[in-house]
């Protein structure tokens, strides 16, 4: 009852200085809506780089060798033979977390059609190689391990190859190319995947059997790498794990040396993004924050003018039986008020904006529910922390002297 | 015997002006009975208006005892003096100190906004009862701005009867306004005393004080005189008595 008065009686005297009260709240709506647009930002933007990630194949798991030194000198990756087919074959065969194995070589060269050619990277790989970065076939078909085992001179080609050597717009699929003066038939088209996150064009690449990349192209018998898909995403590390230590065992890696291998899973390279993504978030956040301090600081600078204005009518609430209390919690309502409102146009404000940045820019946003729920916290708390030094002015006046101030 | 609506004795109130302590009420007693229409008359610095803000508790004695409706308020807090205001004084002032932008009806039912066991139908009805008292019904939903002087001083009047107070304090409420109006407010005044309500006016103005039926005489914060009106006048009649102005 007596709560339901105070708040008429605040609301009431909100209504009568609409204008100020607008302005007022004006601070605490830019505040809460850039809040909310920024974190919507953040948000939308760390979502889309793990799309992406997720898009190369997040439960991918990659093993290299490690980079050991030889007589002082550190070896190139690519040079370093200690990655082999047993391998390849031992993790096939016993890690019981990974759904796809596939051995990779790579080499780079000059792929060549009729009178057109272009510089370009071959991988030998397996046929899963395609199920693991979860590319698809456009045109034409994948090689199989049949091809891979007799070496064929197969190949898939992505679109920017496609582009660059079928020239005339001819079907791609059952040509002759060259790859460093190798001659391939090839027998399928990738589907487009466009730039990763990192700019590298993913549709620039000849994907051939390993074994014929092997003999013909880098005249090796080791694997440069080996690529793996983990059952789900969340059960990368643990297939990490396990494939570390199928190979330790293998390679014989004492406790605590360092291994001849390395490696590595999507999921890491996530949680690097997202922390980037995360910092930007905060950094964007805190600039809101201020904003909002800046309201909050107007609301407090209101309620001053608004006591001394009234000091009169306070003086008059106080002689007709008004408690110290209820003076305070009047003008405590009223900046809660004032403070919640602004708090409500600035979600309604921050979403708008969302939209229209999504719509206008075509960024990518993301409004999450904690943002509002924050956000709309921190306004009614800065309503209590900055009303509450003018209304405790308000209540402590005597009315006496209330009563005759001019 | 009559029980006293207000008893005060030996009531002295202090100042500190720096070194000096000043006295501004020196030892008064004195009793008002339940329907008495008294004024306090006094120049300026007789301590007239410290005494009503004791009476109207919106302040306290340095000593002596005073009592309002069998109350002492000497042991009382800000919250139960608070109280004891919304719930047994009506208070009216010189510069009527009404609401603005607020109606006659919201100004009078303020008081009861401040108590918790009367809910809006009973205040509603109350401030119309209160309005009517002051024949003001027909500007019920008027703000301050509209209304004359006398008009807000009679929503000011119906402010201070809605709490059904014991006693009704007014300050000079007839300082801001002309001979005739003051006469209106003084008629009104003597209806609600005739009524049986108590009222205790202050004011400086002799011809004033003619319409009550006691005068209390101040003069540096003592009582120097105290006696009933033999010859109490009626406001009625000099309304009548006025010419009329065209």
């Amino acid at each position: 009852m007596r709560m339901l008065n105070l708040l008429k009686i605040s609301f009431k005297a909100i209504v009568l200085n609409k204008v100020r009260a607008l302005l007022t709240m004006l601070g605490v709506i830019i505040g809460v809506a850039s809040v909310i647009a920024m974190l919507a930002i953040g948000e939308g933007s760390k979502q889309s780089i793990k799309a992406q990630i997720s898009s190369m194949g997040s439960n991918m798991i990659t093993i290299r060798p490690y980079a050991e030194r030889q007589g002082g000198v550190r070896l190139s990756r690519n040079e370093m033979q200690s990655l082999t087919l047993d391998d390849f074959e031992l993790i096939q065969s016993e890690a019981s977390l990974l759904t796809n194995v596939s051995p990779q070589v790579d080499g780079n060269g000059q792929v060549i059609y009729g009178s057109d050619n272009w510089p370009s990277s071959i991988y030998g790989v397996n046929p899963e190689y395609l199920s693991i970065r979860v590319w698809e076939i456009q045109s034409g078909s994948m090689f199989t391990d049949v091809e891979v085992k007799s070496a064929s001179k197969v190949a898939v080609i992505g679109q920017t190859v496609v582009e660059n050597i079928f020239t005339n717009g001819e079907d791609p699929v059952g040509r002759m190319i060259r790859f460093n003066n190798i001659p391939f038939k090839v027998i399928g088209v990738l589907e487009e995947k466009g730039e990763n996150t990192f700019g590298q064009d993913q549709d620039d690449v000849v994907l051939a059997p390993y074994t014929t990349v092997q003999k013909r192209i880098l005249a090796i018998d080791y694997l440069q790498s080996i690529t793996a898909s983990a059952i789900s995403e969340e059960q990368s590390e643990e297939a990490v794990e396990e494939v570390t230590e199928l190979m330790n065992k293998s390679h014989e890696i004492q406790k605590g040396a360092t291994a001849d291998f390395e490696i590595r899973s999507m999921e890491e390279l996530i949680s690097t993004f997202s922390s980037t993504g995360e910092m930007l978030t905060i950094l964007l956040v805190a600039i809101a924050s201020i904003s909002l301090l800046i309201g909050g600081i107007g609301i407090m600078n209101i309620m001053y003018v608004s006591v001394k204005e009234r000091t009169r009518e306070i003086g008059l609430r106080l002689a007709v039986g008004a408690k110290s209390s209820d003076i305070l919690m009047q003008f405590l309502i009223e900046a809660i008020l004032i403070s919640i409102t602004g708090g409500l146009i600035g979600v309604f404000l921050g979403l708008s904006t969302t939209y229209f940045i999504e719509k206008m820019l075509s960024w990518p946003t993301s409004v999450t529910g904690y943002s509002i729920v924050i956000s709309f916290a921190v306004c009614a708390i800065t309503g209590i922390f900055f009303g509450w030094y003018p209304a405790r002015k308000a209540a402590t006046l005597d009315p006496i002297e209330a009563m005759r101030y001019e | 015997m009559k029980e006293k609506a207000i008893h005060l004795a030996h009531l002295k109130r202090s100042f500190k002006m720096g070194e000096d302590t000043v006295h501004a009420l020196d030892g008064i007693s004195f009793g008002i009975e339940e329907g008495e229409f008294v004024t306090i008359m006094g120049s300026s610095g007789s301590g007239k208006s410290t005494l009503l803000n004791l009476i109207g508790c919106l302040d306290r004695p340095t000593s002596g005892t005073y009592k309002i409706d069998g109350v002492s308020i000497k042991d009382l807090g800000k919250n139960q003096l608070a109280q004891i205001r919304n719930e047994k004084i009506g208070f009216i002032f010189q510069s009527y100190n009404l609401l603005p932008r607020t109606t006659a009806l919201e100004n009078v039912e303020l008081p009861l906004l401040y108590n918790n066991s009367i809910g809006v139908e009973e205040r509603r009805k109350r401030a119309l009862e209160a309005l009517e008292k002051v024949s003001l019904s027909d500007r019920l939903h008027h703000t301050p701005s509209q209304l004359s002087g006398g008009q807000q001083q009679r929503v000011a009047i119906a402010r201070s009867l809605v709490n059904d107070p014991v006693v009704i304090l007014a300050d000079e409420a007839t300082g801001n306004l002309d001979t005739k109006t003051s006469y209106e407010i003084m008629a009104l005044f003597q209806e609600l005393n005739r009524q049986g309500k108590t009222i205790v006016f202050v004011t400086h103005e002799p011809d004033i004080a003619s319409f009550s039926g006691r005068t209390i005489v101040l003069k540096d914060g003592k009582i120097i005189r105290d006696e009933k009106n033999t010859n109490v006048r009626v406001a009625l009649d000099d309304l009548r008595a006025i010419p009329k102005q065209d």
